[in-house]
């Protein structure tokens, strides 16, 4: 399908639109980003790569500020 | 992948953008850093050449996009500066890649983000900035019947009601915490903007049926794992409203950390810059937001004189004078108008977390009477985000100055930090 790419979120697969950002991505599929130190949930604040609230890991690597990151076909996320 | 320019301009917004091209069309070297994947800044994010028109903003964008593109400048997109470890030199990093670079002129065109405070409720999923709303519309977010609340301060406000609105979003409410008495003197400013007039009343017009109100403000957002309910007050009375996102920023600031890095002088919250906008620090000029909160052309016009300036073409640089005070006056303008009411300050209550990174509570901070003595007591300001969010807070909430910056700018890899000069090369 073109215009749209498939990426998976905690497991669940996930078809976005072409040039969505994995903070977008992530918030569509309902979930939050990260838990914080004392437990909480948190989801994207700033939206612009400045608060770190964002931070998920991305195909492996940890901590990765997904408002700063463009869905990619066969991109693996996973949240807090 | 070391390398060196004449000019490296760091933030591929306008001013950036600007200042790398024009020093570029002039014949110099020039290299435009930016942390996007795409150069255009925030109002300009996302923005596609056969698109764009069709937005604010867009038409402008299509043209300096288009002569960026034809400058030969390098732009070097997803680099994200880490430190400045020689003089004339920046590290720069990039998926786990480093890279020294080496300027003859430095242009800093860093932009502002939202100034957050502090309320109960505002770290719930669901409860953003109002150009953090934007940002993730921009980046495909679905706001299509969303119910949404903005609230904070600034032009901001209403710029992203028109545009939720365009998107399809249920716009509950718009409100600005600002008296309509202080709004007013800001409206006698906008007579001399007609453009800024013409465009505050396009998003007026997009956003009627929806209320604005000035002298509101947030006192707390609930719901459970997410955003559910969001109270205003306007001082004399409260009442709530169910929405699934809350929008909430009180207007913006500079990102003056790589300014504070490299010793530029700052003074009342904004980097000091002279005609050509050259900071205290000889070679590095500062534009935009780091010179005062102005928008899109005044960002234009000091990263343009900036450009030239770089370039040893001064007389183009001063031609353009005139239109940086104006845009000055209104950047001016705006602190005045969008000025904090005191109320803000005591929204936090003792279990609010000021600190979103390790999660230090209001209370906590409490008796402490610098940033540097919470810091080294509290953890505030030690995570992740380097004191951006709660720093700018704490600024406001007890008049503490984030003052210092250190390396690494940006949380970087232990490799590059630790690299020296020399071996760059070997650490990629």
């Amino acid at each position: 399908m073109s215009g749209s790419c498939w990426i998976t979120v905690n497991g669940k697969r996930l078809l976005v639109a072409d040039g969505m950002s994995v903070a977008a991505a992530v918030m569509s599929a309902g979930g939050a980003c990260r838990v914080s130190v004392s437990g909480e949930i948190r989801g994207p604040l700033c939206g612009m790569g400045i608060c770190m609230e964002c931070r998920a890991t991305v195909n492996g690597v940890a901590h990765r500020r997904t408002c700063l990151l463009t869905c990619a076909d066969g991109m693996d996320v996973v949240t807090g | 992948m070391n390398a060196s320019f004449d000019v490296v301009v760091v933030g591929g917004g306008p001013g950036g953008i600007a200042a790398a091209m024009i020093a570029a069309e002039a014949g110099r070297r020039v290299c435009l850093l930016d942390d996007n994947e795409r150069p255009g800044g925030q109002i300009w994010r996302g923005f596609k050449a056969g698109t764009a028109a069709k937005y604010p903003h867009g038409r402008s964008f299509v043209d300096w996009a288009a002569r960026l593109g034809a400058s030969g400048c390098e732009v070097w997109a997803r680099w994200q500066v880490v430190d400045a470890p020689a003089a004339n030199c920046l590290r720069v990093e990039r998926d786990g890649a480093t890279s020294d670079l080496r300027y003859e002129r430095l242009i800093l065109a860093t932009g502002a983000r939202e100034r957050f405070l502090p309320f109960p409720g505002w770290t719930l999923p669901g409860v953003m900035g109002v150009g953090g709303v934007q940002a993730l519309v921009k980046g495909g977010l679905d706001a299509a019947g969303k119910r949404v609340v903005l609230a904070g301060s600034g032009p901001l406000l209403l710029a992203v009601g028109a545009a939720l609105k365009g998107a399809g979003a249920r716009l509950l409410g718009v409100y600005e915490q600002a008296p309509l008495q202080q709004l007013m003197g800001f409206g006698a400013t906008l007579l001399r903007h007609p453009g800024k007039l013409a465009e505050g009343a396009r998003y007026r017009l997009k956003t009627i049926g929806t209320p604005y109100r000035t002298g509101c403000w947030v006192v707390r957002a609930e719901g459970h794992d997410r955003v559910e309910r969001v109270t205003l007050t306007n001082g004399r009375k409260q009442w709530s409203v169910d929405c699934d996102w809350l929008g909430c920023g009180f207007h913006l600031v500079p990102n003056l950390e790589l300014s504070r890095l490299l010793g530029c002088r700052i003074l009342g919250g904004f980097v000091e810059a002279d005609e050509f906008q050259e900071s205290s620090v000889k070679g590095v000029a500062c534009v935009g937001e780091l010179t005062g909160v102005g928008g899109l052309e005044k960002a234009l016009v000091e990263g343009e004189i900036a450009g030239w300036a770089a370039a040893g073409r001064e007389r183009e640089a001063v031609a353009l004078g005139s239109a940086r005070r104006r845009m000055q006056r209104f950047a001016a303008g705006l602190e005045r108008a969008f000025a904090l009411r005191a109320e803000l300050r005591g929204l936090a209550t003792p279990e609010t977390f000021v600190c979103r990174c390790e999660d230090v509570s209001h209370a906590e901070l409490a008796g402490f009477t610098s940033w540097r003595e919470a810091k080294l007591h509290t953890r505030c300001g030690m995570g992740a985000c380097q004191g951006r969010v709660c720093g700018t807070a704490t600024e406001f909430l007890f008049g503490w100055e984030t003052t210092g910056m250190r390396p690494p700018v940006f949380p970087a890899s232990v490799a590059t930090v630790a690299a020296s000069v020399d071996e760059v090369e070997m650490v990629r």
